[in-house]
């Protein structure tokens, strides 16, 4: 870690230049809770560091006036957890983003960070897709939305150009009888690793049948996997029993992990579909009371 | 390359230092300011022993760059005690022997403050959820969560008396 040039623009247009016109590599700098370490063990070794968190606008965690809600790239776990509007609007976004490491690191640790960190088993991402969260991206081009499951493209890798960064993430507005969830499987209760992470949205009628849904699995593939098919078994639903065991299936039919430390295949196919099966029922009580 | 130029504020004191990029508040604390309170213990942001205040949030210094704490606010082991007058935090640790090799308590000491700084009254599954990211590898943690629930107790009690 020797000569890294460090700046911290206060626009994201001298961010974007900065970003753009740097000949080697330039990493965007906002909790550092993943960089710090990565470069740390010179798996990541920047030219040029450029903090974002003096970009006021990056600070921003706002309820839009259509409903929606804007997350800037420097707001912080620890932030989200103490907004209560937010935790009624997206308990399940909140409580996968709380999920990422210890007090600590939450008093650092960004949603969007996690989202570009482009780890597969990142715990706020499959939440992220699950609630239809768009990416905005700034670069030397202008500004481009696309949806939270096209930012990574494989582990550690993203579909930004250079010169790009993700300056917020858009949610959409919630209709009433919505809400969503997040479970994971570690094997101990605390500051580990997801072996699998599940999202769920749902979107409830007033008899309590779903009128939409989205299901997002992280860990079983190189990157979190939106599944549809587990969306449409609970679309039309109560999610009485064989709503869930489909949705189940679909999910451990979609899931594609590779064996490690962490779990087996065979296991972590099977657990996908367990807890598609658990986070959408918990989804669905907090949809009928909403 | 030239080294950044910091001025921030350290427990309530105006500091100035040079520092390089890539060094983090823990090597800035340790090394530029001579502040050897804050440990290191895994340099990754595991461990929790270079826990330190930032602008009022509990950090890990290590996974701070020094140069990102300008205009900022430090707080640390150092500014627990109040001269030779120790934080009852402090107190209770040494009567229930929530420490042996000490590298830990720092960290944990910060930590807890923190905790008790935004919630007076906290539970026993609450302190232990708040210290997850405090490694301990001596005393197996339960005197140290009795300490805090021990030392949250008196606190609430002379708040109430005053």
């Amino acid at each position: 870690m020797e000569d890294i040039r460090y700046e911290a623009p206060k626009t994201v247009k001298a961010a974007v230049a900065l970003l753009a016109n740097e000949p080697g590599l330039a990493k965007v700098l906002a909790g550092g809770t993943d960089l710090l370490v990565q470069m740390r063990a010179e798996t990541v070794n920047p030219q040029l560091l450029v903090d974002i968190k003096k970009i006021r606008e990056t600070h921003a965690l706002k309820r839009l006036p259509d409903g929606g809600w804007r997350i800037g790239a420097s707001v912080t776990g620890a932030e989200m957890e103490e907004h209560k509007r937010l935790k009624k609007d997206w308990p399940g976004l909140v409580e996968a983003t709380d999920l990422i490491g210890s007090t600590q690191i939450q008093g650092r640790c960004t949603p969007v960070g996690n989202l570009c960190n482009a780890s597969p088993a990142a715990d706020s991402v499959p939440a992220q897709i699950a609630a239809g969260a768009i990416a905005v991206i700034v670069g030397p081009n202008g500004t481009r939305e696309i949806p939270a499951e096209n930012v990574a493209v494989a582990p550690g890798r993203t579909s930004l150009a250079k010169g790009e960064l993700v300056v917020a993430l858009l949610l959409p507005p919630r209709p009433k009888h919505s809400s969503d969830a997040y479970l994971r499987f570690i094997p101990r209760s605390e500051m580990d690793i997801a072996v699998v992470g599940c999202g769920v949205s749902l979107t409830l009628d007033v008899d309590g049948t779903c009128t939409a849904a989205r299901v997002a699995l992280g860990a079983v593939g190189p990157r979190a996997i939106l599944v549809g098919d587990a969306a449409k078994a609970l679309i039309g639903t109560k999610l009485e029993p064989a709503a869930l065991e489909a949705a189940a299936a679909a999910s451990s039919a979609a899931a594609m992990p590779i064996d490690d430390k962490r779990g087996t295949k065979e296991f972590r196919i099977k657990i996908a579909g367990v807890l598609t099966r658990r986070t959408a029922e918990i989804a669905y009580e907090r949809a009928r009371k909403n | 390359m030239a080294k950044h130029h910091v001025s921030a504020t350290v427990n309530g004191d105006p500091v100035e230092f040079l520092c390089e990029t890539s060094q983090s508040l823990l090597e800035v604390l340790r090394e530029e300011l001579q502040m050897t309170g804050t440990k290191e213990g895994c340099g990754t942001g595991d461990c929790g022993a270079c826990s330190v205040m930032l602008d009022g949030r509990l950090v890990c210094s290590c996974l701070v760059l020094g140069v990102e704490t300008e205009g900022k606010s430090v707080e640390t082991i150092e500014g627990m005690a109040k001269g030779d007058e120790l934080h009852p935090l402090q107190r209770k640790f040494i009567q229930h022997a929530a420490l042996q090799c000490g590298i830990c308590t720092p960290g944990f000491l910060v930590a807890s403050r923190a905790l008790l700084e935004e919630n007076p009254d906290p539970t026993e599954t609450e302190i232990r959820f708040w210290l997850a990211g405090n490694l301990c590898r001596c005393t197996g943690y339960d005197k140290i969560v009795r300490a805090v629930m021990d030392a949250a107790q008196e606190m609430r009690e002379s708040a109430n008396a005053r």
